[in-house]
């Protein structure tokens, strides 16, 4: 038996077999071949065949949209221009594997040059040329494993498109080598519901076909477990799933204080599957998808029919709308096409806005437009607010516009610092913990080499988030958090001690943390806040607050 | 033989409809090019090369039919191409 520490993202459990990952393969060297043209075009012609046979029966098996794409990946591993061009690499000397790789190349250029839709195929070709080589070089295909049987897969770190098409009939759990918690693999695995511990350096270790327990609760992948350790593991994971199929309820404390729960959301269409995980409302509404594509703004009606779309799927319930926040990870033409060497310190969020005023203008009065011909509780906030100058001028042009109630989202530390004068300019707060966390740790949340720091149960985050509640109660104002930091059962009951008043998450998380709340009291939650506040760094935090919480449990008598 | 035939398919001929397409164009066993507008005609059975046309809704293109029975291969592409795949 060995414990390998990760970071778990979610509460689940996970027992069965290893398979790794191949990593992403070498580009072949470009050397002079020592077989002639056709013998290489024969071995050539053979691995495309192979390749192609492969990605059709995957799709067959697949089926629904899954199986187009594998489909016509396939017809690309055969196309006969690719074939041509492979030839005529051929003719100049190179090996298979170089031509191959080189034809493929040429292609995904001329794709990804086209932009939008086609420049998505060629990630299709990447994976296409990939496999080929691989069965060049007589060696396993790169990209999730398919060994025919459940299995726990190990990765260095996932593609995001790896993750997102994940079978999860097959995948019983996953551990990543590198990436952090606020990664997009962990992002999508907790959207997901996937067993998931991440960052887990010790992995690396694991070969294939060994036995693991995959803890995401615990931080923990237990490496050749004992008997007793997996039958402890199987009894968890009919636990989880006698909760899951539970009813849902409000989100409250154990003492009946509620505390509602909200959906992350970013598109209208997640909403129905939001509402039947028991989302009472939406506490993040994206709206970066209705941007991204276009190399311009939506108009203001094309925007609007969205957003009814979106509050008509909540009457009577609180959304809160986030205006567009662009800058860093990204970009958006029309907003800011400027280089910056720091753009996650740069010209984003409300900075990005207020200098594009008309854009800010138009979404704000596209909202209160959708607002007047629905029934939802509609709330607006701007992102990146620095200072309470700038919360005064959104709640100003907010309320210009229409908007009645206008908030700020909390992710730089000196609106946390001012958090009593910020409120006091506005209606409500709401604090991204996955931003706070980056500028309060000084850690870039997209650089796997400071994840380690990048972690909300920070303390010095955890007690600027306190900061927050305390000038909450002090002016009366809600105070809700919607980073990934509210998805985590056990750091959801620590915020509410700290004085959050709603939280908001992946949909799919929402049973976890609505279990977690349950258990405790106000008082509990406090206790707990307290003791992982005053630790020393996030993991003392976090197992000060998991020490707290288990004898607060065992202390109060059943429920009757 | 030749003909002209407008897109129907809302995205074009990109992802799914150029596969349906190139399929059909392969199993109907004769040689086929498209041409968009007046651009230069491209093998109809490459899905890559029929991709990189970037051809979209509501676009002209000129299908080429060169042996089999060449009428009824016609009429099937055409219908295919007509159609809305992405409805």
């Amino acid at each position: 038996m060995k414990e390998i520490q990760g970071t778990g993202i979610g509460q689940g459990v996970a027992v069965g077999p290893v398979v790794r990952m191949a990593d992403r393969l070498p580009e072949p060297v470009d050397r002079p071949s020592h077989l002639d043209a056709e013998r290489e075009e024969e071995r050539a012609r053979a691995s495309l065949a192979v390749v192609a046979d492969d990605l059709q029966r995957r799709g067959a098996r697949a089926g629904g949209a899954a199986k187009d794409v594998l489909e016509a990946q396939a017809m690309m591993a055969e196309d006969p221009t690719l074939v041509e061009d492979i030839a005529k690499r051929l003719a100049q000397g190179k090996t298979a594997e170089r031509a191959v790789f080189e034809a493929f190349a040429s292609f995904r250029e001329m794709l990804s040059a086209m932009g939008g839709y086609l420049g998505e195929r060629a990630a299709d070709l990447d994976d296409v040329s990939q496999r080929v080589v691989a069965h060049l070089l007589k060696l396993p295909a790169p990209g999730v494993p398919d060994p025919g049987h459940p299995f726990v897969l190990v990765a260095r770190d996932l593609a995001p498109a790896d993750t997102a098409t994940l079978d999860l009939d097959r995948v019983l759990g996953l551990v990543t080598i590198d990436g952090g918690p606020t990664s997009h693999t962990a992002i999508l695995a907790r959207e997901k519901s996937i067993v998931a511990v991440v960052g887990a350096a010790g992995a690396a270790e694991l070969a294939d076909g060994d036995s693991v327990i995959v803890d995401a609760e615990r931080d923990l992948v237990v490496a050749d477990p004992t008997i007793v350790q997996v039958g402890e593991a199987r009894e968890r994971i009919a636990e989880r799933t006698r909760a899951a199929t539970a009813p849902v309820t409000p989100g409250r404390l154990a003492d009946g204080t509620p505390v509602p729960l909200l959906a992350n959301l970013g598109s209208a269409a997640a909403a129905a599957e939001a509402i039947a995980l028991g989302a009472e409302g939406v506490g993040l509404f994206r709206t970066e998808f209705l941007f991204l594509d276009a190399d311009r703004a939506p108009g203001i009606t094309e925007q609007q029919a969205q957003y009814e779309k979106l509050l008509a799927a909540f009457p009577g319930r609180k959304v809160v709308v986030r205006v567009l926040d662009a800058g860093a990870d990204k970009p958006l033409s029309f907003l800011n096409d400027a280089a910056e060497e720091n753009p996650a310190l740069g010209l984003r969020g409300i900075r990005a806005l207020r200098r594009t005023e008309a854009i800010l203008r138009e979404q704000l009065t596209a909202l209160a437009a959708a607002d007047a011909v629905t029934n939802a509780d509609l709330q607006v906030m701007a992102p990146m607010i620095a200072t309470v100058e700038e919360t005064r001028y959104f709640t100003a042009l907010a309320n210009e516009l229409g908007v009645k109630t206008a908030g700020v989202m909390i992710e730089v530390p000196s609106a946390a610092l001012l958090a009593e004068r910020v409120l006091g300019a506005c209606d409500f707060a709401s604090i991204g913990t996955n931003d706070l966390t980056q500028y309060t740790m000084a850690a870039d949340r997209l650089l796997g080499t400071v994840a380690n720091l990048q972690d909300p149960w920070h303390p010095a985050v955890l007690q600027l988030i306190a900061e927050v509640g305390r000038a909450g109660r002090a002016t009366g104002k809600p105070v809700g958090i919607c980073g990934e930091a509210a998805a985590d059962p056990l750091l959801a009951v620590v915020l509410v001690g700290l004085g959050a008043t709603s939280l908001s998450m992946s949909p799919s998380a929402l049973a976890d943390v609505r279990a977690s709340l349950a258990r405790y009291g106000p008082d509990d939650a406090h206790a707990i806040a307290r003791a992982a506040l005053a630790a020393e760094g996030a993991a003392e935090a976090k197992q000060a607050a998991r020490a707290v919480a288990e004898s607060a449990i065992t202390a109060r008598p059943p429920a009757p | 033989m030749e003909r002209t035939v407008r897109i129907g398919s809302t995205h074009g001929l990109h992802a799914r409809p150029a596969k349906l397409f190139t399929q059909a164009v392969v199993a109907s066993g004769s040689g086929v090019t498209i041409a968009k507008g007046d651009g230069a005609p491209v093998n109809a059975a490459s899905i890559l090369a029929v991709i990189a046309q970037g051809i979209d809704h509501g676009d002209e293109v000129t299908l080429v039919v060169d042996g089999g029975d060449e009428a009824a291969v016609l009429d099937e592409l055409v219908e295919l191409l007509g159609t809305d795949h992405d409805g």
